[in-house]
């Protein structure tokens, strides 16, 4: 789909936000579920940041870190990915106070999340970079570069423009699954959606515009990529065409 | 005293599992030497070349450069296995233009020739450029310094990687089948520029090559590999003119058949 498309939809999704909220039974739960909108918000970005972070220093610990890096990336990864986020957002809150640590919510929030996704995103950077032609690599150690010099100048870029789809997807699967941290007391747009709708019933007002809302925000993830994707891949295929 | 060799392969051995790439290979090649490698595919010819850019280790043997171990150091009068610190060292003596050329895609020609002399030298930017500049103005590619690899023509982007691999001033060049991927009209430019090379400086140069013109009219020595051995070797027009080798002479004359 064309970013024309996308652009369209999102517009659209506002739009009939907007005019919902016109409306006397939607206008009421409208400060509410901004105010969800808004804790959601910052907990996907956030946790996002973390994942890049976990994704790519858990791939490049996989690859080339020494023997107990690697091992224990691999430990990371495993048990993230092999584990539900529900569970992970639990044990993290519920049961890490057992052990005299604990955190608050948002912060758990963030962390289980990001580092759920981190785990994912590893298999992401590690796929991308292993399919970087070798002949770059070979071309790399014939002008003598260190293994870090051609990972920064070399491997990396190329490999960026390969993760970003793939990196598109994740983010909003991380989106989606912020939902979750309704169940840890966290009052996000699904937990106000659910807050509300015990108190009126109004359940068709509610959870259309909470449909709406979650689709605009993962429409800018969505436009955001493709965007970032078209710039990135400027360089690589400049002149193809010609 | 004579002089050290450029390189010397002492007893080489390379193995891939139960198959036998090299085989006790024993090679000298002397300062300012072109040497040219030719060989049925499958004899090992480009293994030498890759093992002498560290891009294959090896099983048996040393590999020298200018009379130090470029694959073992020395440690306690003994030599040892190298390190990557003693490997890169010895590495910056040695340049290799590739078959598929390998240039960086996500960079123009000029980027593509000062990547390294900056962040392996720790050239200033201006420098490597203006030593970029000389080296692409002497393969013939001034006008085309700003335009990426996906923009240019086989041959073209091969001269970018000569010009690339120079600017890094090596002792010694290494070519492994630098006109294979061209198409026949593109081949000649290459030539010229490899050509050229080897008049201005006062390069060594070790190619793979199935170019038996251009081996013959180039090379101060040729060497015919065959299942992992040099089976002979010697001045072009002895080696072309009159091979002593069966094995020899069957190749050069399914070769030349087929040219």
């Amino acid at each position: 789909m064309g970013i024309r498309t996308l652009v369209a939809m999102l517009v659209t999704a506002l739009v009939v936000i907007g005019a919902l909220a016109t409306q006397e039974s939607y206008k009421v739960f409208m400060p509410g579920l901004l105010q969800g909108a808004v804790l959601t918000i910052e907990i996907a970005i956030l946790g996002s940041l973390l994942a890049i972070v976990m994704g790519v220093l858990a791939a490049l610990a996989r690859m080339y870190g020494p023997a107990p890096l690697r091992w224990l990336a691999t430990v990371y990864v495993e048990i993230f990915r092999g584990t539900s986020a529900l569970v992970q957002l639990f044990w993290l809150f519920f049961v890490l106070p057992q052990f005299g640590v604990t955190l608050n919510a948002f912060l758990v929030a963030v962390l289980a999340l990001g580092l759920n996704v981190g785990a994912y995103g590893s298999e992401v950077v590690r796929g991308a970079i292993q399919s970087v032609a070798r002949g770059q690599w070979e071309a790399s150690t014939a002008l003598n570069m260190s293994r870090p010099q051609m990972l920064r100048r070399i491997i990396l870029p190329q490999a960026f423009v390969a993760m970003i789809p793939p990196w598109g997807n994740l983010f909003i699967e991380l989106l989606k699954s912020t939902a979750l941290v309704s169940l840890i007391t966290l009052s996000d747009l699904a937990f106000k959606a659910q807050q509300m709708n015990q108190n009126t019933f109004k359940t068709i007002p509610i959870f259309t515009l909470v449909l709406l809302m979650y689709l605009a925000m993962s429409l800018v993830v969505t436009i955001g990529m493709r965007l970032l994707e078209r710039r990135a891949s400027l360089g690589l295929a400049r002149g193809k065409a010609a | 005293m004579t002089e050290q060799p450029m390189v010397r392969f002492d007893n080489v051995s390379k193995r891939y599992g139960s198959l036998t790439v090299l085989d006790g290979l024993n090679l000298d090649i002397a300062r300012g030497e072109k040497v040219s490698i030719i060989g049925p595919s499958g004899s090992g010819k480009t293994t030498v070349l890759r093992m002498l850019m560290t891009l294959e280790t090896i099983n048996d043997g040393v590999i020298w450069v200018e009379g130090e171990p470029l694959t073992h150091m020395q440690r306690n009068g003994k030599l040892v296995p190298a390190d990557l610190a003693h490997i890169r060292k010895i590495r910056a003596k040695i340049g290799m233009v590739f078959q598929s050329f390998n240039l960086f895609p996500h960079m123009t020609a000029m980027q593509n020739c000062i990547e390294a002399p900056i962040t392996v030298l720790g050239m200033k930017r201006a420098d490597a450029e203006a030593r970029a500049a000389e080296l692409l103005d002497m393969v013939g590619l001034s006008e085309k310094k700003d335009h990426y690899p996906s923009q240019l023509s086989g041959g073209q982007q091969q001269r970018v990687a000569i010009a690339r691999a120079c600017a890094m001033r090596p002792k010694i060049m290494l070519f492994d089948e630098v006109t294979s991927a061209l198409d026949p009209e593109l081949v000649g430019e290459v030539l010229e520029v490899i050509r050229k090379l080897g008049r201005e400086h006062d390069l060594t140069m070790l190619m793979v090559t199935h170019q038996m013109g251009f081996a013959k009219e180039f090379s101060d020595r040729v060497c015919f590999f065959h299942a992992g051995k040099i089976c002979e070797q010697g001045p072009p027009n002895e080696l072309f003119g009159a091979p002593k080798n069966e094995r020899t002479r069957q190749f050069l004359h399914a070769v030349l058949e087929a040219g």
